[in-house]
């Protein structure tokens, strides 16, 4: 970390010194900004996006007679953009995960969307929703993403209709030693909030209350409430000291491998890992995360990938006119998809990409229920300790103590700031 | 008891630390070819020479070339005028024929102030600031986020088809085109004064205006070359404005929190609360303590200091991490030192074979890549799927459990640094004269006796600076924390503090895990382990001049 800090210095030094004069590249830029405007559009991208964005930026730039330039961010892109935001070297337009929305909007570095009531009405409505945050909505949606269960259909032709089932059935497969593990759930030595989501929310758990304007509340941690900490008791029951089905061995790092050596049945994941079942020849299919018998729905985390104007851009106007305008239509919204297999978030071309691949249709089908990720910037207080307190209940810990130490290291992140 | 006699060691020791001695003429030699350079005698000047100065300057220049413009377009003053400054320093130490030493000194005085002395002043002035996420930018960014961000549409407002236009005076207007629920259409003009019906106009296919008397309607190319002064026009309405959306549509929006210089304070339209700058947070507070999320950088004086001690949340694990902090870095150099020096010890008996091969295969680990190591050994750890526990045959939650955790970080650290120490103590072994030790063996010190006492601190004379500034590299060692425990177990009352967390990997997690990044906080508790290094490194230099006093 302090490398990182002796990095920013070196960065505010150069901008300052001349010794390291890098940044040129934006100052040039920077400088004709009081001029009329120079008709030219920057976006910012992920690498998968980027080639393919480059096809249609090109197109608007042509359309509306100004440069497009369309840059590759490979790493860390929403800091990447924050930073150069405050600066005055960031671009008019960014590629990213709706859940940035609130970090973006407290650093000033996004300016909302103007959607028309028509316009909103093509996308499809959690997308909406996912993007609107204090009651306005920050970007355009493209493309929707969340968590299902992946089954393999030679070893599990049907799929379970409660996790009670799916337990039975991996144990089954696992005394006939067919397979080595009952479930695919990655959690690590650190747990993963993401992962474990839906059986905590089908054992009857929840994050934050709600406001009253039906927006998570950071005020007003849940983490610990007693419906909570029975979801805990349940995770626990599932865990090493109890069927074995949760296990902190199971980590990002093992759960593709183990999967495609048939070494499990069931994987609770998302479309970017269908890419390597897929090599691997496994026969799968896709459907819901099962709930428990009598429990609540297991949703999952809703993630939806958006376009956002940059509140200090240079060209704003030209900003909004590609993301309000132009990248909702459906032409880019396919090309996107075709880019990266995320089902689209106009409903236009979710028919197109239903007909292209079935899975789309199975993706959006475990999605329906699920709840978008919460976008407050507290969001980023949970993770960490809600993974411990995950860790500690799967190895048969109490739930009630992880949950309370939980709660509180969640609100101290939050009051402390 | 035979103990070697001073002068023998005196004479190893100075052939041991060899390069101790070595370098002080240099200067010297140095200063007196610069002299040469003087015009005592009429100096030729060399190809080099000239090349030398050459390319320096011209360094120099191509630097101000490619810095001064944008500097001074991006009026940064103060940045032209330290370029200059430094540029004509260079120039003038280079080009003159006097001031030698400093030719010499001024580019390593140059990179000093760059990359240590500035880096240094920026993380302590961070530190004493609240710079971080919600306080990136100043109030004035923040009051204009807060507005931009509060701009809704006017319920029931139309939607306007745009058609950006000149009028005769040459001024930017909106025409707008509504469609109302029979889809009949209006065209309107708006001008900064406000909205005009205007008769007569043509409307096209995609419900833009295409003509309109005593109008230019500016075309897409046109429009895009005026984006700016178009995002920034509006025309007053009754209820807000009307802004444009794009270039092609335009919206009715109101702002619903306003900024009034004159109470310092955001007034939330709508409900009438009224949030208050507070200059020592950064924040617009609310009646009830609630603050809008949009900040500005302020100065928070030593408050993030003392969060250190006052919070216990954080000056508790402090502690904790601290002692497991000094145990993981003095027994990571100790064994691989331990480990490091065994293996040269053995290679460097006359009586191995192979040494080469032997020595080569010693030095694996260091050529590795240590990042991709690191992750290789988690994977070996895991429980269920690790290589370790299907060799052994055992089911041991090895990163799961705070001692088998710790030992299993110590055991790779180890491994990943044996390599250096051998490489190293090679080094240092070859420079002790084997007479020595057969002088020892002679007198009847047994093999242990004569390296415990002739070897081994001959050894440690060469060798303690480079353990302590191993020690300093492992005092800090977050890659080997990060990659294999992420600082974990944690227990499971304490989701802050981790049994294997390093000062910095407890501070990483502070600074940039629970609410976002947290810049001026984390330069504080830099600022902390940087005094907390330097002291201890200060304290240990200090010792092992005593030592080369000694033995020297």
């Amino acid at each position: 970390m302090r490398r990182r800090i002796v990095f920013a210095a070196l960065g505010a030094a150069a901008s300052a010194s001349a010794l390291a004069a890098c940044g040129t590249d934006d100052k040039p830029a920077a400088a004709p900004s009081k001029d009329k405007g120079n008709g030219k559009l920057v976006i910012w991208a992920d690498t998968k996006r980027t080639a393919v964005l480059k096809k249609y930026a090109d197109q608007f730039g042509k359309d509306n007679g100004i440069t497009v330039e369309v840059k590759e961010v490979a790493e860390n892109l929403q800091t990447v953009f924050v930073t150069a935001s405050q600066q005055g070297s960031g671009p008019d337009v960014v590629v990213g995960a709706h859940d940035w929305i609130g970090n973006l909007v407290q650093n000033g570095a996004i300016d909302p969307v103007q959607l028309s009531a028509e316009q909103k009405s093509t996308f499809a409505a959690a997308a909406v929703k996912a993007v609107t945050f204090n009651g306005q909505v920050y970007g355009a949606p493209y493309a929707l993403e969340n968590i299902a269960l992946v089954r393999n259909t030679e070893l599990a032709p049907t799929a379970p209709a409660t996790l009670e089932d799916l337990v039975k059935a991996g144990q089954d497969l696992k005394k006939a030693g067919k397979v080595s593990e009952i479930l695919l759930d990655q959690a690590g030595a650190q747990g993963d909030a993401y992962h474990i989501y839906p059986i905590y929310s089908s054992g009857g758990g929840s994050m934050f209350g709600l406001t009253s304007a039906g927006d998570p509340d950071p005020k007003n941690v849940t983490v610990n409430s007693p419906d909570s900490i029975a979801a805990f008791t349940k995770i626990k029951e599932l865990g090493e000291k109890g069927s074995g089905a949760l296990k902190t061995s199971i980590a990002a790092e093992n759960v593709v491998a183990t999967f495609t050596a048939k070494k499990a049945a069931f994987f609770i994941t998302g479309a970017w890992n269908i890419a390597d079942i897929k090599k691997a020849g496994i026969a799968y299919d896709i459907t819901p995360v099962p709930a428990f018998a009598g429990g609540k729905p297991a949703q999952p985390f809703l993630g939806v990938q958006a376009f956002f104007v940059a509140a200090k851009g240079k060209s704003k106007a030209l900003a909004q006119e590609f993301v309000a305008n132009y990248v909702t239509n459906k032409e880019v919204a396919l090309a996107l998809y075709d880019a990266d297999p995320r089902p689209p978030a106009l409903l236009a071309a979710i028919d197109d990409a239903k007909a292209k691949d079935p899975d789309v249709a199975k993706w959006l089908d475990a999605g329906k229920d699920g709840l978008p990720m919460p976008v407050i910037p507290e969001m980023a207080a949970i993770w960490g300790p809600f993974g411990n307190a995950e860790v500690a209940v799967i190895k048969g810990g109490d739930p009630k103590t992880a949950a309370d130490a939980a709660a509180k290291a969640i609100n101290d992140a939050i009051t402390k700031k | 008891m035979t103990t070697p006699s001073t002068s023998s060691v005196d004479s190893g020791g100075t052939q041991g630390a060899g390069s101790n001695g070595s370098p002080r003429p240099l200067p010297e030699q140095r200063r007196s070819r610069g002299r040469a350079t003087t015009p005592a005698a009429p100096r030729e000047i060399t190809t080099g020479f000239l090349a030398g100065r050459v390319i320096a300057l011209g360094l120099v220049a191509a630097i101000d070339l490619y810095a001064g413009p944008p500097l001074i377009s991006g009026r940064h003053w103060a940045g032209v005028v330290i370029l200059a400054a430094v540029s004509l320093v260079i120039a003038y130490v280079y080009l003159s024929k006097r001031h030698v030493p400093v030719k010499y000194l001024l580019p390593g005085t140059i990179f000093l102030i760059a990359f240590q002395v500035l880096p240094v002043l920026y993380t302590l002035t961070t530190a004493v600031t609240n710079f971080g996420d919600g306080h990136r930018g100043n109030k004035d960014e923040a009051i204009v986020a807060i507005q931009t961000s509060s701009l809704q549409q006017v319920a029931n407002a139309p939607e306007y088809g745009l058609s950006p236009a000149l009028d005769k005076s040459d001024h930017l207007v909106f025409l707008l085109v509504t469609t109302d629920a029979a889809g009949d259409r209006k065209v309107q003009v708006g001008t900064a004064d406000g909205l005009k019906d205007l008769p007569g106009a043509n409307v096209g296919l995609t419900g833009k205006v295409t003509e309109a008397d005593g109008y230019t309607i500016l075309n897409a190319g046109d429009a895009a070359g005026r984006a700016e002064e178009i995002g920034a026009f509006a025309v007053p309405t009754g209820q807000g404005a009307i802004k444009s959306s794009g270039l092609s549509r335009a919206v009715e929006l109101k702002a619903t929190k306003l900024y009034d210089a004159g109470c310092d304070c955001v007034t939330d339209v709508a409900s009438g609360t009224k949030y208050t700058a507070d200059e020592s947070k950064g924040y617009f507070v609310g009646p009830n303590g609630d603050n809008l999320s949009q900040g500005w950088k302020v100065n928070v004086g030593l408050h993030n200091f003392a969060r250190l001690v006052n919070d216990p949340a954080i000056s508790g694990p402090f502690l904790g991490s601290f002692v497991w902090n000094i145990v993981f870095a003095l027994s990571s150099v100790f064994f691989s030192f331990a480990l490091g020096m065994i293996c040269a010890l053995a290679l460097h008996s006359p009586r191995v074979r192979g040494t080469k091969l032997y020595r080569t295969l010693l030095i694996l680990p260091y050529a590795m890549p240590s990042f991709a190591m690191l992750l290789v050994w988690r994977d070996m750890f895991n429980t269920d799927f690790g290589l370790i526990n299907r060799v052994f045959g055992s089911h041991i939650d090895w990163l799961g459990q705070p001692m088998t955790a710790r030992f299993a970080l110590i055991l790779v650290n180890m491994w990943l640094g044996f390599p250096y120490m051998f490489l190293v103590a090679t080094g240092a072994l070859q420079a002790i004269p084997r007479e020595l030790t057969e002088a020892s063996s002679i007198d009847g010190a047994t093999a242990w006796q004569g390296f415990k006492r002739v070897t081994l601190p001959l050894l440690l004379v060469a060798l303690s600076p480079l353990l302590i500034s191993s020690f300093a590299y492992n005092f800090n060692n977050f890659n080997a924390v990060q990659f294999i425990t992420k600082g974990g177990p944690f227990p499971p009352d304490n989701a802050s503090s981790g049994a294997t967390d390093l000062l910095i990997t407890y501070t990483y997690r502070l600074a940039f895990g629970g609410s976002g990044a947290q810049f001026g906080f984390a330069a504080a508790i830099s600022t902390i382990i940087f005094a907390i290094v330097a002291t201890m490194s200060a304290i240990a230099f200090r010792r092992t001049r005593k030592l080369e006093e000694v033995y020297s």
